[in-house]
């Protein structure tokens, strides 16, 4: 019955992270760029999130003449669903967490290169030029950065020998692994830049260029389903950051655990707010070369270090 | 447990036959990462986690989009369609399936008999078959990797060949050019 409780309770968290990071996105844009931001609706313009949520419902729901129908509408959905099945194995405190897998990390990595598909499909079956171009750009984009997220990951692994997140946050007890693998984390925040294809790598949907790219033909709440995909997605990674790299629920007494995983979780993602409002959008073979010249070397030669000082460390 | 091997078990079969009877190549596609999902379930229900994972990342998040990355770019609509329907003869799939039927009969046979081997349900840990691969099995997994190295060269190769057509402004620039020089 407690385990019932633990999934409603965070799907009902997660939904309304995601909606509420609309008006906090806006608010923080504005903040940083000089101006208010929504401020009518209700105190400091939160209502906002109700008024686009009302919106998005009442536009027509159109499905082009000229899409494929069924692929057309299980596209959106299967970026909330993935991103949403991601969230079962990251701990939110000791006891919140919906299922300490054995393979967490893969499980996670499993999750993320699934949702891949809603780009590709949604681009292909809108049947229309600027969609495929999204649709091509956000496969092999988010194939790309996936490697190199995994591999990024892996340090972790070696160093705390499993790939349970409850004991990858126990083993950061002394010392967060931010300390032990700086590298790693930046490659990993780079990454997941990339596969949540946020702003500065949302060349997939890359406005001024494919007109929103792969969801240019869809409206009403299928276009919602992505919009809050993202949103889920910037979630995920921000708790996943949290929890790899900063100790997930650790921190001391004064504030309970799952106050400290939501403190760091929120700092990150107000670091990808600012990513969005201060850095330009790169070309799209920029960020294809950076990412298998740079990154991949980098990724690779992190894990050999790491792994040779283990061995040294153990004798 | 033996519920979820079958369930999953007819979920593989009913999305490969779905595979297979497709005209369109994405539908198909799709229908086999289904299958793909199904199968890492039985494996999950075998008790090894990692093999089931590794199947979804690899299998499903990697090598289909590739397969469906690459019919999108042909663009393959309704004609490619109508001839698929136009080959499937009884001529072409009536050989193979009765080779098959064959070897569905002896399978039965042996399952029936019930001397095959029994599965045993017991969990594979990653620590145990990290081991096994780089101890036991070491010279195949760097044998595969020489065959990778082998595959990234030839398409690195394919793809560097310089482009004989340019545009016409940079045909322009590299006269100019060949002129100052």
């Amino acid at each position: 019955m407690q385990h019932i409780w633990i999934v409603l309770g965070v799907l009902f968290v997660l939904l309304n992270i995601a909606a509420g990071l609309i008006w906090l996105e806006r608010r923080m844009l504005a903040m940083w760029q000089d101006r208010l931001g929504p401020n009518r609706a209700g105190p400091l313009g939160i209502l906002i999130v109700l008024a686009d949520t009302l919106k998005l419902f009442f536009k027509e729901d159109w499905i082009p003449p000229f899409a494929d129908k069924w692929v057309f509408i299980t596209a959106p959905a299967i970026v909330v669903a993935s991103v949403l099945m991601s969230f079962v194995i990251i701990p939110f405190s000791p006891s919140i967490i919906v299922s300490d897998l054995n393979v967490g990390i893969l499980f996670f990595l499993a999750m993320s290169s699934l949702g891949v598909y809603s780009i590709v499909l949604g681009g292909w079956a809108s049947n229309n030029k600027y969609s495929l171009l999204g649709a091509l750009r956000g496969a092999s984009q988010m194939i790309a950065y996936e490697v190199f997220m995994g591999l990024s990951l892996m340090g972790i692994v070696m160093l705390t020998g499993s790939f349970k997140l409850s004991d990858i946050v126990n083993a950061q007890k002394d010392v967060w692994f931010v300390f032990k693998q700086p590298v790693a984390l930046v490659i990993f925040f780079i990454a997941g830049v990339a596969e949540t294809h946020r702003l500065p790598f949302d060349i997939p949907e890359a406005e001024s260029e494919l007109i929103a790219g792969f969801h240019s033909e869809y409206s009403g709440m299928k276009f919602g389903m992505f919009f809050i995909g993202e949103y889920l997605g910037v979630t995920l990674i921000s708790a996943m950051t949290a929890t790899m790299f900063f100790g997930g629920w650790l921190g001391p007494a004064f504030l309970p655990p799952w106050a400290w995983f939501f403190i760091k979780t929120f700092a990150f993602i107000l670091f990808f707010i600012l990513l969005r409002a201060s850095l330009p959008r790169p070309r799209y073979d920029q960020l294809m070369e950076t990412g298998w010249k740079v990154l991949l070397p980098l990724v690779l030669l992190n894990l050999m270090v790491t792994g040779a000082i283990a061995l040294w460390i153990r004798g | 447990m033996n519920y979820l091997f079958y369930i999953s078990s007819v979920v593989a079969i009913v999305a490969t036959i779905m595979v297979i009877t497709r005209y369109h190549p994405v539908h198909a596609l799709l229908y086999l990462v289904v299958s793909f999902l199904a199968v890492s379930m039985i494996f999950l229900s075998l008790g090894a986690p990692f093999v089931a994972i590794l199947e979804i990342i690899l299998y499903a998040g990697a090598i289909i989009v590739l397969f469906i990355f690459v019919v999108m770019m042909l663009n393959i609509g309704s004609e490619a369609a109508a001839q698929e329907k136009q080959w499937i003869k009884t001529q072409t799939w009536a050989g193979p399936t009765i080779l098959t039927a064959i070897l569905l009969a002896e399978l039965l046979v042996l399952m029936i008999r019930g001397d095959s081997t029994t599965i045993t349900d017991q969990s594979v840990p990653i620590k145990q078959i990290s081991f096994s691969l780089y101890k036991e099995y070491i010279i195949a997994v760097e044998l595969v990797g020489f065959l990778l190295m082998a595959g990234i060269v030839g398409a690195a190769h394919i793809g560097r060949h310089k482009k004989r057509y340019l545009h016409r402004f940079l045909r322009e620039k590299e006269e100019r050019e060949s002129v100052k020089l």
